[in-house]
C-alpha cells in the first residue's frame, strides 16, 4: 500500500513525457510545414498534361478518366495543319469512297468537322475543327493525322479536368506521356508545332 | 496496315504542295483573305476553391473539437459528419483529401522540382495540428471517408483484441509503402486504391467500385474498417492523438464505473479499468519485455535485409524501370516486337544509355528506400510487441487515446451525462434499469 505516492509520480512522469512530445511535435510540424512551403518558390502548383511528343494514341484516355466523358480531347494546331482535302485524320482510309458520309469518317462520334475555305489551283482547302462536346478523346483522328503533319494531338482540357491527386489515365498510360506541369502553363505543344509557331513569330 | 500505308502514299502524291524546306511535312497553304483561327485553351479551373476548402476544413475542425470536447453533443457531431460527407465528399468529390496529401508531402520531399500547393499542405498540417491538441476530432466528423463509414456502422460487432491490434499495424506499413512510392515518383497508391472517392463521384473503375461496396458492407458489421485497419493518415493521427492536450472523456466529470458504456463504442476504443497486477503477471511481462528487447536487433536486421531485397521488385512498379528493362530485352533480341511504351520511347529519340542510367539511379533509390521501409516496419513491430507488455493503470472507463475517433457515441450511455442533461434525477436511476435487465 505504499504505492500511492508512487502512482502520483508515475502519472506526473507520463504527463511530462506527453507534454514534451506534444510540444516537440507541434514545433516539428510547424517547422516542417514552413520548410516544405518555403520550397514552393522552386516550382508552381501543378496540373496534369499529356506530352504530345510521347503520346502513342493508345486510346486509354477515352476510357480511364474518372469522368464519364474524358477530360482529354483532341486539339487542332491550326498552324501545323496543311488543310488537305484527303485528311487521314478525318477519313477512315479503309473506305474507298471519299464522301463525308458517316461511315467514311474516322471519328466514332463525328467530332471532327471540316469547312471549305478556298480552292487553290483546283485543290480544295478545308479547315478542320474539333467539335469538343462530341470528342471522347479516343485519339483515332490523332493517329490518322500523324501519317501527315500531325497537327491534331491530345490534351487534357483544364475546364473539365478534376486534377485528381493521382490521375487515373496517368496510371493507365503505357508511354508515360502524362506528367504534372506548372499550372500557369498548363498546355504542351509538339516540338514541330513549337518550331512552326516560333518561325511564324519571327516572320511577324 | 499495308493497305493504309499505300493509301497514305497515294494521298501524298495526290496532295500538291510539298514544300522544299520541310520534306516530311506539308506546309500550310497561304490563302488570301483567310486568317488562321487560333485554338482555344481553357484555363485550369479556379484554384481559389482549394483555399475555400482549407478554410472550410479549419472551421469544421474547430467545430468538431468544440462539439466533441466542450458541448459533448453527438447530434451536433452527427450533423457535422453529414455536412462533411456532402461538402468534402459529394460536392468537392473527395479530392484532394488529407489522407492523400501525405503523398504530396512525400513527393515534395523526394523530388525538389515538385511544388506542393499550399492548399494541399494545409490539408496535411491542419488535422495533425488539431489532433495534437484535441484528439482525433478530424476523424469523427470532418474526414469524408470517415463520415461515410460512420453512417453505415449500424450493427458493429466486437473485434477480438488480438485481431484488432494486429490489423491495426497495417496502416503504419501502408503509410511506409505509400511514402516510398510517392517519394520516388512512382505512383500515389493511396489515391489509386482509395475505395470511397469513386463512390463520391459515382464513377470510376469497376474494381474500385466493388471494393467500395465491400468496405461499406463490412463497415456495417465492423465499425470503420478503412479508418482502423488501412488509413495511413489515421496512423499519423493516432500517434499525434496519443499526446493530445485535451481529449474526449466518456463521463462529463467523474466516472462511477457503472459499466454502462462498456459496449458503447462501435470501434472498440473503450478501455475498462485495470485490475491490480499480480506479481506473477508482472514477472511475465518483464520477461516478455526483456525478450522483445533482446529480439529487437534480430527483427531490425531481418526487416532491413528484407526491405533491401524488396527494393528491386518495388522499383519495377516505376514505369521508367519497366521501360528500361523492356528496351534492354528488345536491344539484346531476347523478345520480339515492341510495346506501346517502347514505341513511344524510340519516337522521342532519347538515348538508351540515358534511360538505363535513370533506371539504375532508380534502382539505387529504391534499394535505399527499401532499407528505410524495412527499418520502419521493424520499428512498428518492436513498438507493438513492447506495448503488449506495458502496464497501464486505469481507475475508470476511458477512451483509448490512439483509437478513439471522438464520434461521441458513448456520451449517451453515461448516466452522469444523462444527469448533466437533466434527463434523469440521479445516476442510480440508470443503474437500476440496467440491473433489472436480464443477463
Amino acid at each position: 500500500m505504499t504505492a500511492m505516492p508512487d502512482d502520483k509520480q508515475n502519472i506526473d512522469r507520463r504527463e511530462f513525457v506527453r507534454n514534451g512530445t506534444r510540444t516537440a511535435g507541434a514545433i516539428f510540424l510547424a517547422g516542417f510545414a514552413g520548410v516544405v512551403a518555403g520550397r514552393k518558390g522552386r516550382a508552381d502548383e501543378t496540373v496534369w498534361q499529356i506530352d504530345p511528343d510521347v503520346c502513342t494514341t493508345c486510346g486509354n484516355c477515352a476510357t480511364f478518366c474518372v469522368l464519364d466523358e474524358s477530360a482529354v480531347k483532341a486539339v487542332q494546331c491550326f498552324d501545323l495543319c496543311a488543310m488537305c482535302d484527303a485528311c487521314p485524320g478525318y477519313f477512315d482510309l479503309s473506305h474507298q469512297e471519299r464522301t463525308t458520309a458517316a461511315e467514311n469518317q474516322l471519328c466514332p462520334t463525328g467530332a471532327v468537322l471540316r469547312t471549305f475555305v478556298a480552292e487553290q489551283a483546283g485543290v480544295p482547302r478545308f479547315e478542320y475543327y474539333i467539335d469538343e462536346p462530341n470528342c471522347i478523346g479516343c485519339g483515332k483522328c490523332v493517329e490518322g493525322c500523324a501519317m501527315m503533319n500531325g497537327s491534331l494531338y491530345l490534351q487534357v482540357r483544364h475546364d473539365r479536368c478534376k486534377n485528381c491527386n493521382q490521375c487515373a489515365i496517368a496510371i493507365a498510360c503505357p508511354s508515360q506521356a502524362f506528367r504534372r506541369v506548372p499550372a500557369n502553363s498548363p498546355y504542351l505543344l509538339k516540338k514541330k508545332a513549337r518550331d512552326v509557331v516560333e518561325r511564324k513569330g519571327r516572320e511577324a | 496496315m499495308i493497305k493504309r500505308l499505300v493509301l497514305v502514299l497515294l494521298l501524298l502524291l495526290v496532295s500538291t504542295v510539298v514544300s522544299a524546306e520541310t520534306q516530311e511535312m506539308l506546309s500550310r497553304p497561304v490563302i488570301d483573305g483567310y486568317s488562321t483561327p487560333t485554338a482555344e485553351f481553357p484555363e485550369p479551373r479556379i484554384t481559389a476553391m482549394e483555399y475555400v476548402d482549407v478554410a472550410v476544413l479549419a472551421v469544421a475542425l474547430g467545430l468538431a473539437s468544440y462539439f466533441a470536447l466542450r458541448r459533448r453533443s453527438r447530434r451536433a457531431l452527427f450533423l457535422l459528419t453529414i455536412f462533411s460527407l456532402v461538402w468534402f465528399g459529394f460536392l468537392r468529390e473527395g479530392c484532394v483529401c488529407s489522407i492523400g496529401s501525405v503523398q504530396n508531402v512525400a513527393l515534395a520531399l523526394g523530388d525538389p522540382t515538385y511544388g506542393i500547393s499550399l492548399a494541399i499542405l494545409g490539408f496535411f498540417v491542419l488535422p495533425l495540428g488539431f489532433t495534437l491538441f484535441f484528439g482525433r476530432t478530424f476523424c469523427s466528423s470532418v474526414c469524408p471517408l470517415g463520415a461515410v463509414q460512420e453512417l453505415v456502422a449500424l450493427h458493429p460487432i466486437k473485434v477480438p483484441t488480438w485481431l484488432d491490434r494486429t490489423l491495426g499495424l497495417i496502416p503504419y506499413i501502408y503509410l511506409g509503402a505509400a511514402v516510398v512510392f510517392a517519394a520516388t515518383g512512382t505512383a500515389f497508391i493511396i489515391c489509386e486504391y482509395d475505395p470511397f472517392v469513386a463512390l463520391f463521384r459515382f464513377s470510376g473503375s469497376v474494381n474500385i467500385l466493388i471494393l467500395a461496396g465491400c468496405f461499406l458492407v463490412i463497415g456495417f458489421y465492423v465499425g470503420r474498417p478503412y479508418c482502423r485497419y488501412l488509413c495511413p493518415y489515421g496512423a499519423l493521427l493516432k500517434l499525434a492523438s496519443k499526446v493530445s492536450r485535451w481529449r474526449l472523456r466518456i463521463p462529463p466529470d467523474e466516472c462511477i464505473n457503472c459499466r454502462l458504456c462498456e459496449d458503447a463504442c462501435p470501434y472498440g476504443a473503450i478501455r475498462p479499468p485495470t485490475v491490480a497486477q499480480v506479481d506473477k503477471d508482472r514477472r511475465a511481462a518483464r520477461i516478455r519485455t526483456v525478450a522483445v528487447f533482446a529480439l529487437a536487433p534480430v527483427i531490425f536486421g531481418v526487416c532491413i535485409w528484407a526491405g533491401g531485397m524488396l527494393g528491386i521488385p518495388m522499383s519495377r512498379l516505376h514505369p521508367e524501370v519497366t521501360l528500361a528493362e523492356r528496351v534492354r530485352l528488345e536491344e539484346t533480341d531476347q523478345v520480339e516486337g515492341t510495346t506501346d511504351a517502347t514505341d513511344a520511347f524510340y519516337n522521342t529519340g532519347r538515348p538508351r544509355t540515358e534511360l538505363y542510367a535513370s533506371a539504375r539511379d532508380l534502382h539505387g533509390r529504391f534499394t535505399t528506400a527499401g532499407y528505410w521501409f524495412g527499418a520502419w516496419v521493424a520499428l512498428v513491430l518492436v513498438v507493438a510487441l513492447i506495448q503488449t507488455s506495458l502496464r497501464r493503470r486505469r481507475t475508470e472507463y476511458t477512451a483509448d487515446r490512439g483509437n478513439c475517433v471522438s464520434c461521441g457515441r458513448c456520451f449517451w450511455y453515461c448516466p452522469a451525462e444523462q444527469v448533466r442533461l437533466g434527463l434523469i434525477e440521479g445516476v442510480e436511476e440508470a443503474i437500476e434499469v440496467r440491473s433489472k435487465q436480464p443477463g
